[in-house]
């Protein structure tokens, strides 16, 4: 799958976020682009740099999604998911 | 130890001690149930406390807690609280904080836990296995309990328990609290821990830093150590969603779940609710033919019977949709709700989170309040705080019917009619909320656009334990204050209408007490189409909603001409349809709930939020009531 690519960005800007996974498709976390409060409760949940996340269900319309991630399932709304970069 | 045999069985409340009390000898044992969300915490209390449990307030505190009682096979009792679930002990919200205080003895009136039952779930351990961590390093007596043991097993997971009970140097008990396999290990913990048995020191090493990353990295290796087999995937749980989550059937689902909610409170109850009023009636009728003193026979027969009688007559009603909720939320699908309604909730400056206590707010809006607690953000929280109590709760139901049933006529082509008057006045309150959130969201409480985070629990089958639990829960609430508000507000109304004598005999209704409140306020409501007798029964609906259901009983049950005449009869006959609507109207705005305010106070922190909400709803209320009347009466 593609998230196994270890290639390194050095702009960010170009970094791969959560809402380009296809559905079923996964990646590996890089990192949490949130201010810490909200970047700590999702790692509580599972999102955790370095740790395989897939994309799942979603509501109507695409938004929010589903993510599987450490055994669990945890809906984002774009603009959280856009936040989160894969490697 | 011994001495808590002869505990009264309602002594649950008196949970703290009394200050000066002796510690270990003299006081109960108090034991805190901690688990991250979705862990099953609930069920477990269910299971060890069945209906030894009420709930109760940690004084000054937000947060309402459960509090039980467990009756251990050497006759002593144990207090079990359940604490929000969480997870981890960082205290940034609410429910971190308390759980946090209360376990490190933070809190002033509450004794600090003697033991901890740690529960998690064995299907999603490592992830879980992060909160062992900081609860474990407090040092207390805790039992590491392994949740979900029939999910684990029948889904090929595994785990060596001894090895993690060496590693943690804490017992670890594998349990389905659900099916009640392995409870057993549980107790035996309550009666050893509550000894003073000391803990032993963890055979690894505990992470103290707060870095969730590492955390979680020690807890992978824990797993590792203890041959812990994560399982495969939740099957059912992913095919159900391909059908739930469907961008075409998720949706018509949605809406075929609301409807039902609807349909089934609507009709399903009249058969039990006819049952309900023929039993009042007859017993009614037994009890005048047995009691021979005038005074007390007409104070039980047209005093606190009707009063009683007409709210009684809604239990089966109320508790129907709390069972449809419970299911709704044992199941699972409320997360799956919500998720479908965030877009729409967003429209609104609400999000997805803000669903699930709108939905309560149906039954009730008291635990809907406490619902909000789940939203991080605090103007969210405020904003569904002050919007829940415009949804149509349970309380309204009783009036509503009987308007309904008094004004929509029951004819073949208007069997739909009824329903859809019932529809018609759970979509008022609910348009009226949404845009009251609006309002609120554009205007003081105005905030960026916040995130909706939410966790999608497997779907499990509701317990048939745990619905019952709930609902008897709800039952005894609702007996209780049908039993004491009810019958007091009905014996004052009985009183103040057969005051004062008049030769002996109690007055004609018009030259009562009672009458002179009513016409006190008739000018004020007179614009919205009411007269003094509705105006009684506004006053006392102050408390409660249903008290108007109730006092109207008794007002008209001792209008000596209408004894022959029903309710409705009466009703149709002092109430225009303008009135009939504005009253409607009027109750679906109105703030007439004491319970609420004081649970807003609380949430709130301080008056100010009680204040404005009261003050809108009621404004809204009499300004909405008044243009019903007006416009309806041009119409008819």
């Amino acid at each position: 799958m593609s998230g196994k690519k270890r290639t390194h960005h050095p702009h960010t800007s170009k970094a791969k976020n959560l809402t380009e996974l296809k559905p079923g498709e996964a990646g590996v976390l890089e990192k949490l682009d949130l201010p810490d409060v909200e970047a700590q409760r999702l790692m509580e949940m599972g999102f955790i740099p370095g740790h395989s996340v897939t994309r799942g269900h979603s509501a109507p319309g695409g938004d929010p999604r589903v993510f599987r991630v450490d055994g669990t399932e945890v809906a984002l709304r774009r603009e959280t998911a856009r936040k989160l970069l894969l490697k | 130890m011994g001495d808590c045999h002869n505990c009264p069985a309602n002594s649950i409340a008196t949970l703290a001690p009394p200050p000066g009390a002796d510690a270990s000898s003299t006081r109960r044992q108090v034991v805190a149930i901690v688990g991250p969300p979705n862990s099953g915490k609930s069920t477990l209390f269910n299971r060890l406390t069945g209906l030894r449990q009420k709930v109760a307030n940690f004084p000054g505190v937000t947060v309402e807690h459960r509090v039980g009682r467990v009756k251990l096979d050497s006759g002593r009792d144990v207090f079990l609280v359940d604490l929000p679930g969480v997870y981890s002990l960082t205290p940034r919200t609410e429910d971190e904080r308390v759980t946090f205080d209360v376990l490190s003895g933070l809190k002033k009136d509450i004794p600090r836990p003697d033991a901890v039952l740690l529960i998690l779930d064995s299907t999603n351990l490592s992830r879980h296995l992060v909160l062992a961590a900081p609860v474990l390093s407090l040092g207390l007596p805790t039992l590491v309990i392994l949740n979900m043991a029939d999910d684990l097993k029948s889904r090929g997971g595994e785990i060596n328990t001894a090895e993690l009970a060496m590693q943690l140097g804490s017992p670890v008990a594998l349990v389905s609290a659900a099916k009640g396999m392995g409870v057993e290990k549980v107790l035996q913990f309550l009666g050893g821990a509550t000894m003073g048995a000391a803990p032993k020191a963890p055979l690894i090493q505990l992470p103290v830093i707060q870095d969730i990353p590492k955390c979680r990295a020690w807890a992978t290796h824990v797993g590792n150590k203890t041959g812990y087999q994560a399982p495969a995937p939740p099957l059912w749980t992913r095919r159900l969603d391909a059908f739930f989550l469907n961008p075409v059937a998720g949706p018509l689902m949605f809406l075929v779940v609301v409807m039902a909610l609807f349909w089934a409170i609507f009709s399903g109850a009249d058969p039990l609710m006819n049952a309900v009023d023929a039993a009042r009636i007859a017993s009614g009728q037994w009890i005048g033919a047995h009691v021979s003193n005038e005074a007390v026979r007409s104070l039980i027969v047209d005093g606190v019977w009707p009063g009683v009688g007409s709210v009684i007559k809604f239990l089966p009603q109320i508790l129907l949709l709390f069972l449809f909720i419970g299911i709704l939320e044992d199941s699972g699908y409320l997360a799956r709700a919500a998720l479908i309604a965030d877009r729409t909730m967003a429209r609104f400056g609400l999000q997805g989170k803000s669903f699930i206590p709108l939905l309560s707010a149906y039954a009730c809006a008291v635990p809907a309040i406490m619902a909000t607690r789940t939203i991080e953000s605090k103007r969210d929280r405020i904003v569904t705080i002050l919007i829940a109590p415009l949804m149509t709760c349970s309380a309204r139901l009783p009036i509503y019917l009987l308007m309904i049933e008094t004004f929509v006529p029951r004819k073949p082509l208007f069997g739909f009619a009824r329903v859809f008057a019932l529809l018609a006045l759970y979509v008022l309150g609910f348009l009226a909320a949404i845009l009251t959130a609006r309002l609120l969201k554009s205007t003081i409480l105005r905030s960026s656009r916040s995130s909706f985070i939410l966790e999608m629990p497997p779907y499990r089958w509701p317990t048939a334990r745990g619905l019952a639990l709930r609902l008897i829960d709800r039952a005894k609430v609702f007996l209780k204050m049908a039993g004491t508000i009810i019958v007091i507000v009905a014996v004052i109304i009985w009183v103040l209408a057969n005051l004062p004598l008049d030769h002996g005999k109690p007055p004609a209704i018009e030259h009562s007490i009672a009458a002179g409140f009513g016409h006190l306020v008739e000018p004020l409501i007179k614009p919205l189409g009411f007269n003094w007798k509705i105006g009684i029964g506004l006053i006392t609906s102050l408390a409660a909603r249903e008290t108007m259901v109730s006092s109207l009983g008794t007002i008209y049950g001792i209008e000596g001409t209408e004894h022959s005449l029903g309710l409705q009869d009466a009703l149709r006959r002092d109430l225009t349809l303008g009135g009939a609507i504005a009253l409607l109207v009027f109750f679906a705005f109105a703030m007439q709930c004491m319970s609420t305010v004081a649970v807003v106070r609380r949430e709130t922190g301080g008056w100010f939020w009680p204040g404005v909400q009261f003050a809108y709803m009621t404004l809204l209320a009499y300004v909405a009531a008044f243009l019903a009347n007006h416009i309806v009466s041009i119409w008819a």
